[in-house]
Formats: structure tokens, sequence, C-alpha cells
């Protein structure tokens, strides 16, 4: 641990770290489309692989590990980064050098760890716990709430933002980008981003009207 | 002929060592003393000013084995003002196979500085000049390369050879960065201690030797008592008694004219340099100006126009410069000077452009500036790129495309800064230039070892009265900078310390220190106390425009004589009336300032004094009434071929209580000999 | 044009400090934001009022001298611009100017303006250089040929002044691109590479000692650094400092 000592450490961590729930996140929007297309078997299929697939098995805890570590990291980076200019600007206008989306890591990243924790507790802990007979009907059952749905697509914003700066910062960090590369990463992550929040919106708000 | 009657006081000798100029320095070298490694460790050097010569002297020094005490007044040894030095360095490396040679470097210098410097120095410095260069690369700086990775030359005033290695427009930044990195060195080790924001503010001398200095902390106002066993100073030039000049808002001459009022003669005040490219005056409320560097000649081509009605219609606004077709224009440089053109000596441009503005060619609404145009140069370079990259008969927007995108490689920073300050776009409308002060060649007067005439004392870089005699060439400062730090300096200081092995610590504690301490904190308390009328800023205006008025670009007895009484006024009244608000025991930067510019009105009137003692004219030291038919300068060898070393005429303290007369210091004078070059007339032509 | 200045005033390191109103008239528009505030001292001392105090030099952006947080931005509106190459020609009559010392808890202020930063200093102290004697004894300078690309790379990361924009601008007051613009122009040096991998974790543990925040890639200090220094120059130490750990 004596590496992690280091500021520059770190955020090479929160970069594996994040680009490991980048696959996580990959994978989980192609299980949700299966919803639409091609439907509820091919869903519950993937469910079926999700529960019994012995890698699977072996990544969850990984997995869950990755995610305490990410937002374990993230916020005692920004409680330690807060520190360091004790005394505030009374007039600061960060807007004319950074995007909103790069200095709110820490609320996108926070909201979405929030809808995380209720998204466990609708979704993962039943799966776990109980015997759910009908996945497809459970998921789709959820877009029902208006006010379920809603937060859902909040969540999914909030995540494509954190995305769009997180993508191409990871690689930063982790010392890739040169010029040309770097421009190219930039537009990886807001296309990423993008689809993130429009798949994710886009299922919920599907389902909630059909 | 003046009519004043000037004190003469014994000449002084200059410690030359004898033989063939070529072989003096080696041979020189291998025969003064040398300090054991041992004994390096029991003796402390304090060094004023971290810019090219004093870090690179402190670092030197430093890794030597010496105990080093580094002094700036700047937050960060970084910051002195050396950084703003453009255009490049010259050294004699002939890497572009052009002829160059120590000889020629030595021999260029020699004669740029109108045969007013000292030979044995001047090649010296041109022997060391190469080591420079080996040097910087070694600590990564990153000098301009070319696309087979060797380092890239460019030309400079007053040369015939390509020899000035340059970083884009930033040598300056990128050589102080590196010495400032063999400085942080040292400092690491623990070999440095550096003192940020302290100003030296007096000199100690016991029994005759300098031992120690004065400093004040600026951020608390405390005075500080430091000793050693010698005092470097390299607080560079004092351009700043014009006011206005290209050199930093705390440039001074304060250590130097504190050691000066302590017995250093300081010599040649008259020979300050006025360079030909800055960006011209906009506005009373000018607090500087700025240099455009001189590397900028190689491209651009100055002009005026031929008929006054253009240049009053420019002045007015009626007309652009890019309406004024090319056989209106008059490129009054290669008009007089074919030879050089463009890159005639600083001194000789400045002139010419003031005699074109003095009789009405004037182009801005000051009717103070002249053009320096890219248009030849973009063309030609466009072209050059099309052919290269095989475009058949491009359009002209093409080469103007191609041709804009070479100048803004080679000079992209100095394009951008000038667009700053002007709201001008310079690669679509013509600069405007004029003379700034820029440089000051005089200073304290130094020996072959770089030492005064107080012993223990040694002066470096621009403080020193130096190596380029009555006019200094382009690239020329950087060069003698870093050798008389790294290269010169390191070894001579051995040569007197030597002696003093045995001495110990230099105790503080003494009546010198006691008196010097005492002496400045009365000065300091008189301004705090001293109910006056006027900041100080209205004094150093009040001098800036004496001294430029009278002791400016040209020079003449009457002027002179009158400069010196309105100077002597001045400063009776400033004792009289200056204010300045705050404490003396707190940061307060006016009362800095007040130092400085008490300094720069007793300078100021010994630099009239000297300019007015030179009945020649040599270099940027030009007197109206000694010139050729066609306006040259016209030197007179037989009566002024020395160097004038003034001593202070009054005891160290006595200023705030009584009035100086400047006029009577006494000179001393250093004759210089030339061996091994014949004294000519320049030509440029 | 006249103007409304709101100003950070403090007495000392520990004295508390305030926001000031000052009105100013007469101001040019071919003046430097710094010679406005000369004007307005000039006005002060006259008043007999103590002075602004405000850290500058050489007045023409290159030693790193000067500093101010104006409107809410480091050197001001205009990019690539120290504050004393800002002209007021940016301004508007009767405009409301706000004036404040960067902002870092590793720049304490000193007095009004002026802040500490010789952190930075300590820094480069940690590794900021080569360690070659000054014998100038080494070898000739053209006998380590360096492709133009690099060169010009080194170049543009050694133009850093050291102003201390990027920290005073950064959400985070980190100062990864002042660090990584030294690191670079040594790591794109075959000169600098002998010592690279201690360079990089020297300077980080310094920068890390030294109280700044850690950098998380908004690029606010690119875009408000006066010389352009890149953040490409912050990947470089980031992958230099993962080079130097495999080591």
């Amino acid at each position: 641990m004596t590496f992690l000592k280091t500021s520059v450490a770190k955020k090479v961590a929160m970069a594996i770290s994040g680009l490991f729930l980048v696959l996580f996140i990959l994978l989980h929007l192609a299980i949700n489309l299966t919803l639409i297309y091609p439907g509820k078997e091919a869903f519950d299929a993937a469910v079926e692989f999700m529960a019994t697939n012995p890698f699977i098995q072996i990544m969850q805890p990984i997995l869950a590990l990755g995610f305490i570590f990410h937002i374990g990291m993230g916020i005692y980076l920004e409680w330690n980064n807060r520190s360091k200019r004790p005394v505030k600007y009374v007039n600061n206008n960060p807007g004319a050098a950074s995007s909103l989306a790069s200095r709110n890591m820490i609320w996108t990243g926070l909201f979405v760890f929030l809808f995380l924790i209720i998204h466990l507790l609708n979704y993962f802990v039943p799966f776990k716990t109980q015997d759910v007979p009908d996945h497809y009907a459970l998921v789709t059952g959820l877009f029902k709430s208006p006010v379920y749905t809603l937060l859902y697509v909040m969540a999914f914003i909030a995540l494509g933002m954190h995305l769009s700066h997180g993508f191409q910062s990871a690689f930063q960090s982790l010392g890739t980008p040169r010029q040309k590369c770097h421009k190219f990463l930039v537009c990886c992550g807001n296309v990423f981003a993008f689809l993130v929040a429009f798949g994710f919106s886009a299922i919920a708000i599907y389902f909630y009207f059909n | 002929m003046s009519t004043i009657n000037i004190k003469e006081g014994t000449p002084l000798k200059a410690k030359i060592p004898q033989g063939d100029l070529a072989k003096k320095w080696t041979t020189y070298k291998d025969k003064i003393r040398l300090v054991s490694p041992a004994n390096k460790r029991k003796l402390d050097i304090i060094v004023i000013g971290t810019g090219l010569a004093g870090a690179s002297a402190a670092a030197s020094l430093a890794e030597l084995g010496y105990n080093v005490k580094a002094f700036a007044f700047q937050d960060s040894p970084r910051r002195a003002h050396s950084i703003a030095a453009q255009g490049g360095i010259n050294a004699s490396k002939n890497y572009q196979n052009d002829g160059d040679s120590d000889w020629r470097l030595f021999y260029d210098t020699i004669k740029g500085g109108d045969y007013r410097g000292r030979e044995a120095n001047t090649y010296r410095l041109a022997e060391v000049s190469g080591n420079i260069i080996d040097q910087a690369v070694m600590q990564g700086v990153p000098f301009a390369r070319e696309y087979g990775g060797l380092l890239d030359n460019r030309s400079f005033g007053g040369v015939l050879v390509s020899r000035t290695f340059y970083a884009k427009g930033q040598t300056g930044q990128q050589l102080l960065l590196g010495a400032y990195s063999a400085l942080n060195r040292q400092i690491a080790r623990g070999k440095v201690e550096m003192y940020n924001r302290h100003e030296m503010i007096d000199l100690v001398v016991i029994d005759g030797h300098a031992r120690g200095i004065i400093a004040r902390n600026l951020i608390t106002g405390e005075l500080e008592r430091h000793s050693a066993h010698a005092v470097v100073i390299a607080s560079g030039g004092y351009s700043n008694a014009y006011f206005l000049s290209t050199n930093a808002m705390g440039s001074n001459a304060t250590a130097a004219w504190r050691a000066h009022r302590k017995g250093a003669y300081f010599a040649n005040p008259a020979f300050v340099q006025i360079h030909p490219t800055c960006i011209p005056r906009s506005s009373e409320h000018q607090s500087k100006l700025t240099l455009m560097s001189e590397s900028l000649r190689n491209d651009g081509r100055i002009w005026v126009p031929k008929k006054l009605e253009d240049a009053k219609a420019l002045r007015e606004g009626k007309l652009k410069p890019t309406d004024i077709p090319e056989e209106d224009r008059d490129y009054y440089l290669e008009r007089r000077y074919p030879a050089f053109g463009n890159l005639v000596p600083r001194d000789v441009a400045s002139r010419a452009a003031k005699e074109r503005c003095d009789a009405g060619y004037g182009v801005n609404k000051t009717g103070e500036a002249v053009f320096l145009d890219f248009a030849t140069a973009i063309e030609r370079y466009g072209k050059e790129q099309a052919h290269l990259k095989g475009i058949k008969n491009p359009s002209k927007d093409i080469i103007r495309e191609l041709g804009e995108k070479v100048i803004e490689e080679k000079y992209g920073n100095l394009f951008q800064m000038y667009e700053k300050i002007t709201d001008d776009n310079p690669y679509k409308t013509p600069m405007m230039i004029y003379p700034a002060n820029h440089y000051a060649m005089g200073g304290l007067w130094v020996d072959y070892d770089l030492q005064s005439n107080l012993p223990g004392l040694f002066v470096i870089g621009e403080a020193n009265f130096s190596d380029h005699g009555a006019n200094r060439l382009g690239a020329s400062a950087l060069m003698q900078g870093l050798a008389d730090g790294y290269f010169i300096l390191p070894y001579t200081i051995g040569d007197y310390l030597a002696d003093y092995i045995r001495e110990g610590k230099v105790p503080t504690n003494t009546p010198e220190f006691d008196e010097a301490e005492e002496k400045v904190a009365e000065e300091i308390n008189f301004f705090i106390n001293n109910d006056g009328k006027h900041s100080v800023d209205y004094f150093h205006k009040k001098l800036g425009k004496i001294m430029w008025d009278k002791v400016g670009l040209s020079r003449n007895a009457q002027g002179l004589q009158e400069a010196i009484k309105e100077i002597q006024e001045l400063r009776k009244e400033f004792w009289k009336d200056v204010r300045v608000p705050g404490k003396a025991n707190d940061y307060n930067p006016e009362l800095e300032k007040a130092g400085y510019v008490a300094d720069f009105l007793e300078l100021g009137e010994l630099l009239a004094l000297d300019a007015l003692n030179r009945n020649e004219s040599c270099g940027g030291h030009f007197r109206e009434e000694y010139q050729t038919p066609d306006g040259e300068a016209l030197r007179d060898d037989e009566h002024y071929a020395y160097v004038a070393a003034w001593e202070y005429p009054a005891k160290p303290y006595e200023r705030y209580t009584k009035h100086v007369n400047m006029s009577d210091a006494i000179l001393h004078k250093e004759p210089l000999i030339f061996e091994f070059v014949k004294p000519t007339t320049r030509s440029y032509k | 044009m006249k103007l409304n200045l709101k100003i950070w005033r403090q007495a000392g390191p520990n004295a508390k400090g305030r926001m000031v109103n000052y009105k100013i008239d007469g101001v040019e528009s071919d003046m430097s934001f710094l010679e406005m505030l000369d004007l307005l001292n000039e006005n002060l001392i006259a008043k007999g009022e103590e002075p602004v105090a405000f850290d500058h030099d050489c007045r023409e952006g290159i030693c790193g001298m000067c500093s101010l947080y104006i409107n809410g931005e480091a050197h001001g509106p205009d990019r690539l611009t120290t504050t004393c190459q800002l002209h007021m020609r940016k301004f508007k009559d009767g405009d409301t100017i706000t004036i404040e010392p960067w902002r870092a808890k590793a720049f304490p202020v000193i007095k009004d303006l002026i802040v500490d930063r010789s952190a930075l200093d300590r820094i480069q102290q940690a590794g900021g250089y080569i360690s070659v004697n000054t014998s100038g004894r080494t070898v000739d300078a053209n006998t380590i040929p360096i492709p133009k690309k690099n060169a010009d790379m080194a170049f543009d990361a050694a133009t850093c002044i050291g102003c201390g924009a990027c920290v005073a601008t950064c959400k985070n007051a980190s100062a990864m691109l002042f660090v990584s613009a030294k690191v670079a122009q040594f790591a794109l040096l075959p000169q600098g590479r002998v010592e690279a991998a201690k360079r990089v974790q020297d300077m980080v543990a310094a920068m890390d000692a030294e109280g700044f925040g850690s950098c998380t890639n908004t690029g606010a200090c690119e875009v408000e650094c006066p010389k352009g220094i890149s953040l490409t120059n912050i990947a470089i130490l980031n992958k230099e400092f993962l080079l130097a750990q495999a080591e």
C-alpha cells in the first residue's frame, strides 16, 4: 500500500477502478438492452447466465470491491482536496476554464451511488435472497412507478456526466494520451457517456409508457 | 570643451597577465593559487542577485565547496531580469562553418564596443563562450534545433557570421532556468542558503576588505547582518535611472551603489545602451518599455516614408503603412549601411531611428516610431516553403500563409506579446518600434580577476563595467553573465580567498557591522518620518525625463551641464519632500523604491558627469560636438582611450543630512592598451 | 474610464482580511492592469492611505512574479496572458472588478494580494535539475543530437514561468501542471533520462508534502496558464511515474 501514498498513485488507482466499472456498465447495458430486443427470453437467459456462470460469481465480489474502492477513494480525495484551499475566493468563475462535469464528479458520483443503493435494494437483494419467479416482470414492473423511473433517468444522466469526464480522465491519469490520442479518447468518452445515459434511460422510459 | 574641473586620482591597474592574447587565460589559471577542498568548507561567500551571473556563480562556488549565501529581492531566484532576455547567446562554436572563431568573436565584440573595452577580458569571454553552450545543453536547456537534431544558429547585429544560439524568443529564460536548476541542486545539498525577498542595503568593509552586508528582509523589514570572506555583487544594471527602460520594475542599482559609497569605484557610467527595437511609448502612465528582440532585425526591414506628407498622414491616422508603395519607403539602414543593412549594431540603429524621427518622419501619434516590416520575409519564406512542399505556382494567399507560419515558428511569442500590448497584428501590418534604455555597459570597476578596487568585493555580469566597452553587441549579455559566473569567478576568487583559510568565521558583532546597521536604519527612519508632499515615483519620473532628454541617445556639453544642475536640485527636493507611506518594519515597497531612487539620483548625476568628461563619441555615448560630417561617431583615442573609474566624493552616510555634490567625484583612469588589435573607425558601410 | 474595484486587503499573514471597495477614474484603455493599480496606489498615497501591495517585476509577461485573481479568473479574463500583459481595453467604463490573491493552502497570504509561492521552489529543489557539475567540461553540445520534435516539446514545457496560476485556478489547488512541465521537459531529453525515475518520484513527493491537492484532470490549469502549458505534460508525468514504480 506504500504505492498508494502519493497523489499520483491515488489517481492511477481511481483510473483503474473506474475503467473496471466502465466494463461492468457496458455488460449491464448489453443485458438491459435485451429487455427490448430480442425480448423476455433473451433477458431471462442472460439473468440465468449471470446467476450461474462461475467466472461471473468470482467477479461479483471483485466488482463490489471495485465499487467500494472507487467510491471510498473518490470521497477521500474530494475531502482531502477541499482542505487544500481553506480560504475560498469571493468571486470565482470556474466555468470559464473547466466543464461542469469535471468539477462535479463527487456529486454525480454520489448521486449514482445513492441510486445504486436503491437499485440494490429493489433488485439485487431480492435477486440474491428470494426466489424471484420472473425477473423480466420484476425489472419492467419497477418502471411503472413514475418516481422510480424519474430517479432512474436522473441517475443515468448523472452517470453520463460522470463518464463524460471520467473516461478520458482515466486515460490521462494512466499517462496514455498524447496530443492526437487525447482528442480521440475525449471523443470516445463523450460517445460512451451519451450511449450509457441514453441507453439506460430509453429502456426505462420505454417500459414506463408500455 | 567642458568647463568643469575634474579631480584626478591615482591611475588603476587591471592585473592583466602578460603574454600571448590567446594563452593569457590558460597560463593565468595554471598559476593562480588554489584552495583545498577541506579549506573551501571554511570559507563563506555572499552572492547578491540570482540572475545569470549570480545564480551560475552561486551554484558553481557551492559546487566547489564554499559556503554560499545567495540573495534575491524577488520571491524566487528564477525571476531575476535575465529571464527577459529574448534573442540568444553568442558562442564561437563555428557550427555553421562560416568562418567563426574565438578571435573573430573577440574582434567583433571589441570593435562593436568601439574600442573602449579591455582586450584580455574580451578575449577570455570569447574563449569560454563555447563551454557555456556545452554546459547549458547538459543542463537540459532546450535550444532551438534543426531537423537533423543539431543546434540551430541565427545572426545578430554587428557581425557577419551566425553564432547566436537561441530558444525561440526566450533564450534568457531558458538559460536562467538552467542556472536556477544548478542553484537548486546546491540549495538541496545545503551548500547554498537562499534568501528570497531580501535585499542588500549596505556593504560592510573591515580593514579595507569587503567582509559582509546588511540585508533587509523585505517581508518583515528586519535588518540582518551577514558576514563572509568575500562578497560577490551580481545585481544587474542601472537602466532604471531613466525611469522608463526595458528593465524590470524592481531592477535597481542599490547594491552596486552602496558598495560604491563604501569605496568601490564606478566605471564608465555614461556607457548605457539604448536598444533600437522597443515598443514605442503610448501614454503618460506607462510604467516600463518592452523590448522586441534584436533577432527580429534578421527578418524585419526598418523603414519610414520618404515623403514628409506621408509621415504626417500616418501620424494622423489618415494613411495605413500598407498604403505606402515600395518606391515611397525609405529603408534608411539599408540605404546608409549597405554592408550590414538592418543588422548594424544597436547604437548605430538607435541613432539612425532618432535621426529620422527628429527630421519629422516618425510614424505614430507621438512621432517617435519607425516601422519594422516583415512582409518581405514572409514572402521569401512562403515561396521557400511552397517550393519545399512542391506547390507549383502558389497563390499570394498560400505564400503568405506558409510564410507567416515560418515567422510564427521563429518569433511567435514576440509577435503575440506585441499584439497584446499594442492591439495591432504584426503579421498583417508592420510593427512600430523606437529606441529605449536597455542595458548598462558601465558599472563597478573590476580588474582581470573581476575584483573591484575594494579587496574581497567581486562584481560580475551587468553590474560590473564589463567587457563590452562602449556598446554591447546583441546576444553578448547572456554570454558574459554566464562566463563570469560559471567559468571565471570560480577560479579567480580562489586566488583571493587562499589568504584567508585560517581566518575562521567573520564575526558580525564588530563596530563596522554596528555602524552600518545603525546608519542604514537611520536612513530608513528618515524616509518613514519625512513628512513630504510627493511620492517616490514623482521624483523618479522627473529624473527619468532629465536623463532621457539630456543624457540619452545624443548628448552635448550644454545639456549635460544643465542635467547636472537639474539633478542636483531634484535631489535636494527629494530629501526635503519625499513621502513614504507605511512602516519600516513591514512589507513596504514604497520604502524599497525610495532607497532605489535616492541612489539613482546620485548615479544619474555621475552618469552625466562622466558623459561630460568624455569629449568624444563612442558606441552608446554620442556627443553631438564629436561626429563626422555624415553623422557617425568620432572617437578620440589619443585622449580618451581609458576607463573612467569614479570615486564617491563624500563619506558613506552623509547624503540625507548634507548635500553631496557628485561632481566632486574623483576620476581614476585605467589606460586601455591595444596590443593585439588596432583601433580603427568602426564602419558598417 | 471609471471603474469600481473590490480588492482584498490584509495587513499581514495572520491578520484578518476583507474586500475593500475603491473607485478609480482616468483609466486609459492602453494601460496595463498593473498600471491601473499603480494609478490607484498613487491616489492612495496622495490621500495618506497605504497602497495596495501586489507582486510584479518584469511587466513583460516572463518573470512570473505577477499574480492576481481577477473577476474570478487567474490573470483575468484574457487567455495566454499574465496580469501585467492584461490591458484595460478588455474592460468597459463603469465595470466592477474584483481582485483577490491566489488562494491555496500551500500559498499563504503575506500581505494584501501577495502570496508566498516558495513551495514551488522547494519542489524544484527536490529534483528539478540534471545533476551535472558546472565545469563546462562536459561533451561538445552537438554530440547529442535530439529530434527536433522532442526538443520543441521540451521547450514548450520549459516555458513555464512558475507564476502559480495553475494552482490558483485548480479546484483542488493542485500543482500538477507546474510539476509536470519540469518533469516532462527533462523526460523528453536524453540528458534528462538518466535521472528520470528518481526525479519524478522526488518531485511528486515534494509536491504532496507542500500541501497541494491532487489532480482530477479538469483541465482548468491549461486554459488559465499564461504560457499555454499543455495537459499532455501531466500525462507524461503520470506515465513517467508509473514507469518509475516499475523500475
